[in-house]
């Protein structure tokens, strides 16, 4: 009787994921499959059949989907290294000494949390523009940057407040400088720290679309979503739906590979209980 | 008594060794600055700086190109534009309806998926997976959901009996709040639940098992068990969520371009700033809305701590 109770449970648990997860899947997978299958993907050969004049379509695109892409991992490769090694020292600065506006410092860069970027952009698009960096990669990467540093800030603190302090003391008395301290012996413990940190980054600064939209005047300098979001609001609202899907595909694909590898980093930043959504 | 003693006389005459002491501490403190120099520049330069710019633009006549003057309160007398006004309403409403079905379904996602079976990481995963796209990539991955012909959700929509003809899912201000929702929904509901799993799991297994032997059935285990333990999470939840909605851009910017009465408070700022060409306008918008956000986030962190 319990048995065949438990039994009903598992049943009634796994047919109900399953159907959610079918949901959850579909809009991915119905993109990727229209990105290459009708009438559009086989340059209108073949209604039925599969190819890939979608993609070749998109490639084409603008000044070409190759540039967009190649902005958009500038755009990403310069937030994820300046976040990550401003977060290291920062963090590292910030547990283990003591020095003058410290606590002021910390303070000012958690309460960037509680001031979302959206709402300072118009004064940081004037500020840009006063220092040479509107319309820059640059630029725009430097402000991503600013705003993944609360969480990253506060990750890298934890991560070498919880290294033992006899191994910075011990590499200290061996002679180390805390530079050679930090490098040969802290950093090996906090690279998941490390890890967490830059995948926030570049998921983030990969995915934005208000601050490149705002900041980027000059066409050839578009990352990936705001070029895609040129394809599909330009035109005079005749939408290549299917080069649009083959361009959400590419957008999407490093993401989720990404996220795959490094799912444990991933929700190792949950438990610490920081996250900017 | 001795202990006084030496006490006393260390304040007054301090032992050999601690000026050598200070000074090493006086070097370690120029170390730790230094290694805190950058991000202190960066953060300064480009969040301090401009948060009193934004401050400033706000009291002055500053259009998009040209020459800027003081104005004193003039633009925050945009605050009483209709389209404004409109847009804030939308936000409200949209941020109301969001907060509520998400939590719904993340929590009900999160109870599904807590146990430890065979495959459940699987089913994490597929569930989580759609966080990974970005917010931008989703609202364009759903524009062809809605718009495009071959799109297959209308004959979904026919097969559960909810229309006869085609829906025009983004046409009118309510059919394109809930299309935005069910798409807020199927991105972010992965997110919250390992949110809220990762507090289910966090309470002791012991204090179910307990209420079980007493008799508790599974509503009351509910509401004076698993509710109040997951107050933190579900806090963390409600925070991310609200603060999320209200600053909502890409996906109206995207799905609607802010038309049909869809246009989100940031869309609005925007709109102020690059359409009307009044950059002005658009910070004394900003202001008020960063003050919303400081007092919403303040109440919700005032009221954990409380509870705490």
């Amino acid at each position: 009787m319990a048995h065949t109770r438990t039994l009903g449970r598992q049943a009634g648990f796994y047919s109900t994921s399953t159907v959610l997860a079918v949901l959850f899947l579909f809009p991915m997978v119905w993109t990727l499959y229209s990105s290459v299958h009708g009438q559009q993907a086989t340059n209108g050969a073949d209604p039925d059949g599969y190819g890939l004049a979608n993609y070749r379509r998109l490639f084409d695109y603008g000044a070409g989907i190759g540039s967009y892409l190649v902005n958009s991992v500038v755009v990403s490769l310069i937030t994820v290294v300046v976040t990550v090694v401003l977060a290291t020292f920062g963090g590292y600065a910030i547990a283990r000494f003591d020095f003058p506006g410290k606590n002021v410092l910390f303070l000012v860069t958690l309460a960037i949390l509680m001031v979302p970027y959206t709402t300072i952009l118009i004064p940081l698009y004037v500020f840009l523009g006063w220092i040479h960096l509107q319309n820059s990669l640059l630029g725009l990467a430097l402000v991503l940057a600013v705003f993944q540093l609360p969480f990253g800030l506060f990750m890298m603190r934890n991560s070498f407040e919880s290294l033992p302090i006899e191994l910075e003391e011990s590499a200290l008395i061996d002679g180390c400088t805390p530079t050679g301290a930090l490098r040969r012996v802290l950093l090996r413990g906090v690279i998941p720290g490390l890890v967490t940190v830059a995948l926030f980054a570049f998921l983030a600064s990969w995915n934005e679309f208000v601050a490149p939209l705002i900041f980027l005047t000059d066409g050839s300098k578009f990352t990936l979503p705001v070029a895609l979001f040129n394809l599909q609001s330009g035109n005079n609202n005749v939408v290549d739906f299917g080069a649009l899907q083959s361009g959400v595909v590419i957008a999407a694909v490093p993401c989720v590979v990404i996220f795959l590898l490094l799912q444990r980093f991933y929700v190792r930043g949950f438990t610490s209980g920081a996250v900017k959504g | 008594m001795t202990l006084v003693a030496s006490r006393e006389r260390r304040r007054t005459a301090p032992p050999r060794g601690t000026r050598r002491r200070s000074a090493l501490r006086r070097r370690r403190a120029y170390t730790g600055a230094l290694y805190a120099a950058p991000m202190a520049v960066i953060v300064g330069v480009l969040f301090v700086i401009p948060l009193g710019l934004m401050l400033w633009m706000s009291v002055n006549d500053w259009p998009l190109l040209g020459a800027s003057s003081p104005n004193g309160l003039k633009n925050y007398k945009v605050l009483s534009d209709s389209l404004l006004t409109d847009a804030i309403w939308f936000t409200v409403k949209y941020t109301i309806v969001t907060t509520v079905v998400l939590s719904l379904i993340s929590f009900g996602l999160a109870l599904l998926v807590q146990e430890q079976r065979p495959g459940i990481g699987l089913f994490r995963s597929v569930f989580f997976l759609p966080a990974a796209v970005g917010l931008a990539s989703a609202s364009l991955l759903f524009y062809s959901l809605f718009v495009n012909d071959q799109s297959p959700l209308n004959s979904v929509a026919r097969w559960l009996g909810l229309t006869h003809g085609t829906v025009d899912w983004l046409g009118t201000s309510n059919h394109a709040l809930a299309s935005v929702v069910g798409m807020i929904t199927w991105r972010f509901a992965g997110f919250y639940m390992l949110i809220l799993m990762t507090g289910l799991q966090a309470i002791d297994p012991q204090l179910f098992e307990a209420a079980r032997t007493d008799g508790a059935n599974r509503w009351q285990i509910m509401r004076s068990i698993t509710l109040p333990l997951l107050r933190p999470s579900l806090a963390l939840m409600l925070i991310l969520s609200i603060t999320g909605s209200l600053l909502a851009f890409d996906q109206f910017f995207i799905l609607t371009g802010g038309r049909q009465h869809t246009a989100t408070a940031v869309i609005a700022i925007y709109r102020q700033a690059f359409i009307r060409q009044d950059l002005g306008g658009a910070a004394a918008i900003s202001v008020v809305v960063l003050a919303v956000l400081l007092i919403i986030n303040g109440a919700q962190l005032f009221i954990l701590r409380r509870e705490r």
